[in-house]
């Protein structure tokens, strides 16, 4: 069975109505799971309410931050105090050395570049070649594309074009997510791979990019997030009383 | 020559006449693929449900692809927001009523508006 899920959602936590709209629309369009996008130092209770609403529609959230760090540094100490905070970190890169540093550090799940500012998208085969070590995956967020209209599309469509080719021959995943605000962008899973072929991505492609990419990123997280997780390999089975023998 | 029809969920807060949805689908090829890639479309608007608001299009098989994605972009219907949602594909209309529940039959032709 499909499982869907739109890993960014960017509702204003501000207003809960327009959260709701977005999450309500998520679940008539089919997706199984959402991504909201929380600032930092969100409060768990915020969290809580955002999930009592996708329980009301039947979704599954999944937590999210979006890191915009000025530098590695700035990155790392971000990731630190994150980590184990959120079931994905994504990260907008706005300078090379960030993204560089992003695609080899494994603490990263998503990494993804400004849609109009085309000079900071720095997506090449050598940050494709760190990312596919690292596991870390590549996002497209679709809703510009109906934003946007003219030049900047035309411009838009072009480098993404060139960085799903690299990421394919890289074999980085690739995510595609709504990145929308309002629900007038939202779309269904499938029209956003019918929209992907506007860069050049196959419907297979695509349905991969939706279903189980995500899928993989949250699957991943989660065992690390469990209380029973160790290490890398390492899990607790058992534990208490059920470690004695019959 | 091979054609696909296509069925539209349209959603907006506003009534979309069947001329209206049909210049936005026609208005989205043409920014998205052109005069050229429009020519290829060979685009009809075959029926319009207005109260389930629906639509079926049909298309040369070859610009499958190029319609769809044209569909998708569509954000507004005459300076509204608007979507529209694909529902289904078929290579024949016959089989796309048949699986398209609740749709009321329409049939104007073929016609190109």
């Amino acid at each position: 069975m499909k499982f869907y899920a739109d890993l960014h959602l960017c509702p204003s936590l501000e207003r809960t109505d327009e959260a709701r709209e977005l999450i309500q629309k998520s679940a008539e369009l089919g997706y199984d799971a959402v991504g909201v996008a929380f600032p930092f130092g969100v409060g768990q209770e915020k969290i809580q309410a955002v999930r009592e609403v996708c329980k009301t529609f039947g979704l599954d959230l999944v937590t999210r931050v979006d890191l915009t760090p000025n530098n590695p540094a700035s990155l790392l100490k971000s990731l630190r105090s994150l980590r184990r905070q959120f079931e994905v970190i994504a990260v907008l890169c706005l300078s090379k050395a960030v993204a560089r540093q992003a695609a080899k550090d494994r603490r990263v799940d998503v990494v993804s570049f400004p849609s109009t500012d085309f000079r900071k998208r720095f997506f090449d085969s050598a940050e494709a070649a760190l990312a596919s070590e690292a596991m870390v995956s590549f996002e497209v967020d679709m809703s510009p594309l109906l934003r946007l209209q003219g030049f900047q599309r035309s411009r838009l469509l072009s480098f993404l074009r060139k960085e799903t080719l690299i990421a394919r021959k890289s074999h980085v995943p690739i995510v595609l997510s709504s990145g929308a605000s309002s629900a007038s962008l939202l779309r269904k899973p499938e029209d956003y791979a019918f929209l992907s072929y506007l860069f050049g991505l196959d419907f297979s492609g695509a349905m991969r990019g939706l279903c189980e990419n995500p899928r993989t990123i949250v699957e991943r997280n989660r065992k690390k997030l469990s209380p029973n997780y160790v290490a890398p390999g390492v899990y607790i089975v058992r534990r208490g009383e059920d470690c004695h023998d019959g | 020559m091979r054609r696909r029809y296509i069925a539209v969920k349209i959603e907006s807060n506003h009534p979309v006449e069947e001329r209206d949805f049909y210049e936005a689908v026609w208005t989205s090829i043409l920014k998205l693929f052109g005069e050229y890639g429009a020519s290829q479309a060979e685009l009809a608007l075959v029926d319009y449900d207005l109260e389930a608001n629906q639509a079926i299009l049909r298309c040369s098989h070859k610009a499958l692809d190029l319609v769809r994605a044209s569909i998708v972009a569509v954000t507004g219907i005459r300076n509204e927001k608007a979507a529209a949602h694909i529902l289904l594909v078929s290579g024949t209309l016959k089989s796309l009523r048949r699986k398209l529940p609740g749709h009321k039959t329409a049939d104007r032709g073929a016609s190109a508006l």
